[in-house]
């Protein structure tokens, strides 16, 4: 934070009534409350759903040709002969707790699954940050300094391709290019064997981070292509322009500085949307993370598993929205003073 | 100053330029493989003709898939069950927006703040996550897979239909109705209405693009259309252990997500273009440089 604010004061000074400490306190702490909040409602819903289930949870988990006998077992040990609220508390407090249940499908708790499963698309979401956004960044700049030249207009085009095609598209045709119909590059898929890292075989983590890469570029590089643009144009740049100042002086210190903010924005909308993306990639690559997790839990009607990785999905997405806008109003003296 | 874009106008705008042109050459090639497509399929496309994979020839274009039946009846076959869902699902999805932003937008106060704190509880899922939690309670169906999109349109298009009405609500033409005591309904559908129509629409071409995307990766994953019906997302799962033995049943539908995707958003980007344009006057130019700064403030 530090190292960027005394650019901003560099290139607009700001008189030093308008940091005011306790505003940005009190920011953290409505935007806290009202993320719980959201996680309150979106247990609700979770909640709900299963109880607009036709027939029961029981039922849809074993399908129609269970035995009484099997669904009355399963029935007692979901709480199903309860009131809904008391099923709600049960469930929400021994999650809170620590405990989520255990999984309808391998009869192993939740967590155990769960856990494993998380530290492997960590690992993903890790590698994809650590290219997407300095590249998409770079990438964006770029374009913008050099308006209207062929590297923003190849570069913009390839930004709307690849933001229209759904991810599943993107991870297929690189498979067909880069694993087997044209190239034998990369393993076409990413299978982990159980009790193994995903670093043994770092090959195979090639073709999800750069998926992921291509699926989220679009949204950081448009956000600051935009915002570098209008800064680029503003009086400061131009009064720095006729002052005779170098480009690259005007970029680094006065146009990128301003254009930070948005595009601090654009990377937690990005990281919240990676959230969703592993989900598909993971999926198509066989990749051992908590998105294939969900789909096989979705497939074998796992309720305790859905619930779980639903609300860790939820609250992962509220952590980041709140860190973004915390760290955008840190970088911009107008929106503190607001 | 009262305007009002007329649709067509917005529409017919897009369509001149090169993008807009372009993406709906696109769109309509593909449209036209997955509308008529039914009715041109050679084979049956779900009958067994021959080992699975079989490579091209004899009779059999594409060659077969991973049962034996024919590649290109199943690819001819196998569009019409994403567009016309992804054209009733962003409708419904656009217009159960509109009507809560439009409403929460223009009445405020703790109607607004129940409406758009509702909609974000479905924000803080990631779309596909929410169809999944969706397709998890009921199994998978295509009419579950369209209330899925609709959700996930609906508090998007919320946001942007209530800022615009937002905007909307200053002008002095809806100041006026107000002052007529004209009911608050008739505000929203005659004054309203018209002037967020620009943003809405260019939100219903992107929505468009999503749904596609969105219904074709939840067939990817095996939760739409059920089998022995033929899908292009779902080919695309069922295919690709395959595809060193005959990788046309990806490669084709592959391909015509991938350009029914790139069009919509082509011409999608070509509307955005268009109305923002109407935004700035109908002198173009001359005004452009005073509303720019009217704009932002």
């Amino acid at each position: 934070m530090d190292s960027v604010s005394p650019a901003v004061g560099q290139a607009l000074p700001r008189p030093a009534a308008h940091r005011r400490p306790g505003q940005v306190a009190r920011l953290v702490i409505r935007r806290v409350v009202l993320g719980v909040l959201t996680l309150f409602l979106l247990s609700l819903l979770v909640f709900a759903a299963t109880q607009v289930l036709p027939g029961d949870a029981a039922q849809a988990v074993l399908g129609r040709t269970a035995t009484p006998a099997a669904l009355h077992a399963l029935r007692l040990q979901l709480h199903l002969y309860r009131p809904a609220a008391v099923q709600y508390w049960l469930w929400i407090s021994s999650l809170l707790r620590g405990h989520p249940g255990l999984s309808l499908a391998t009869q192993q708790p939740v967590w155990n699954l769960v856990s494993s499963r998380l530290v492997n698309s960590a690992v993903l979401l890790a590698l994809v940050s650590a290219c997407a956004i300095p590249l998409s960044l770079l990438a964006g700049v770029v374009a913008a300094v050099r308006r209207d030249r062929a590297f923003d207009n190849v570069s913009s085009l390839l930004a709307l391709a690849v933001a229209a095609v759904p991810e599943f598209v993107v991870a297929i045709a690189l498979i067909l290019l880069l694993a087997s119909a044209v190239f034998h590059l990369l393993p076409p898929v990413s299978l982990v064997p159980p009790g193994t890292s995903v670093w043994n075989r770092p090959a195979i983590l090639v073709l999800p981070v750069l998926t992921l890469t291509l699926a989220v570029f679009p949204y950081i590089f448009r956000m600051i292509r935009t915002t570098m643009i209008e800064a680029m144009e503003s009086e400061y740049v131009e009064m720095a322009l006729l002052k005779g100042m170098p480009l690259r002086r005007r970029v680094l210190a006065h146009a990128l500085p301003n254009a930070l903010p948005p595009a601090v924005q654009a990377v937690g909308l990005t990281l919240a949307y990676l959230a969703g993306g592993v989900v598909v990639v993971e999926y198509v690559f066989g990749y051992p993370g908590i998105g294939q997790g969900l789909v096989n839990a979705v497939n074998a009607r796992d309720l305790p598993t859905i619930q779980l990785t639903v609300l860790l999905f939820a609250g992962f997405y509220v952590l980041v929205n709140i860190t973004a806008d915390v760290i955008s109003l840190l970088l911009t003296p107008r929106l503190r003073a607001r | 100053m009262k305007w009002r874009p007329s649709r067509s106008s917005a529409w017919f705008r897009a369509a001149r330029t090169t993008r807009g042109r372009v993406g709906l050459l696109l769109v309509g090639l593909v449209a036209a493989i997955a509308l008529l497509g039914p009715l041109l399929t050679p084979d049956s496309p779900t009958a067994l003709l021959g080992v699975p994979f079989a490579r091209p020839g004899s009779g059999h274009l594409l060659g077969l898939e991973y049962v034996g039946r024919d590649t290109l009846a199943r690819v001819l076959d196998g569009g019409i069950r994403i567009l016309p869902l992804a054209a009733i699902a962003t409708a419904a999805g656009v217009g159960l927006g509109a009507f809560f932003g439009i409403s929460a937008g223009y009445r405020g106060g703790a109607y607004d703040e129940i409406v758009m704190r509702t909609l974000d509880v479905l924000l803080a899922v990631p779309q596909i996550i929410l169809a999944l939690l969706l397709v998890s309670l009921a199994g998978a169906s295509p009419l579950l897979v369209g209330t899925a999109v609709v959700l996930i349109h609906a508090p998007q298009v919320a946001r942007v239909a209530r800022a615009a009405t937002l905007r909307a609500a200053r002008e002095d033409f809806v100041k006026y109705s107000q002052a007529l005591s004209d009911p608050p309904l008739r505000i929203m559908l005659t004054d309203v209405l018209p002037n967020v129509s620009g943003p809405l629409l260019v939100e219903s071409a992107l929505r468009l693009t999503y749904s596609i995307g969105i219904i074709a990766s939840l067939n990817f994953l095996g939760l739409g259309t059920r089998p022995p019906f033929p899908d292009w997302g779902a080919m695309i799962n069922e295919n690709r252990i395959g595809i060193g033995q005959n990788p046309w049943p990806v490669v084709v539908p592959v391909a015509l997500v991938a350009v029914l995707t790139i069009g919509a958003s082509l011409y999608a980007d070509a509307l955005s273009r268009a109305t923002a344009g109407i935004e700035l006057g109908a002198e173009g130019v001359l005004v452009a440089p005073v509303d720019e700064g009217g704009r932002d403030a």
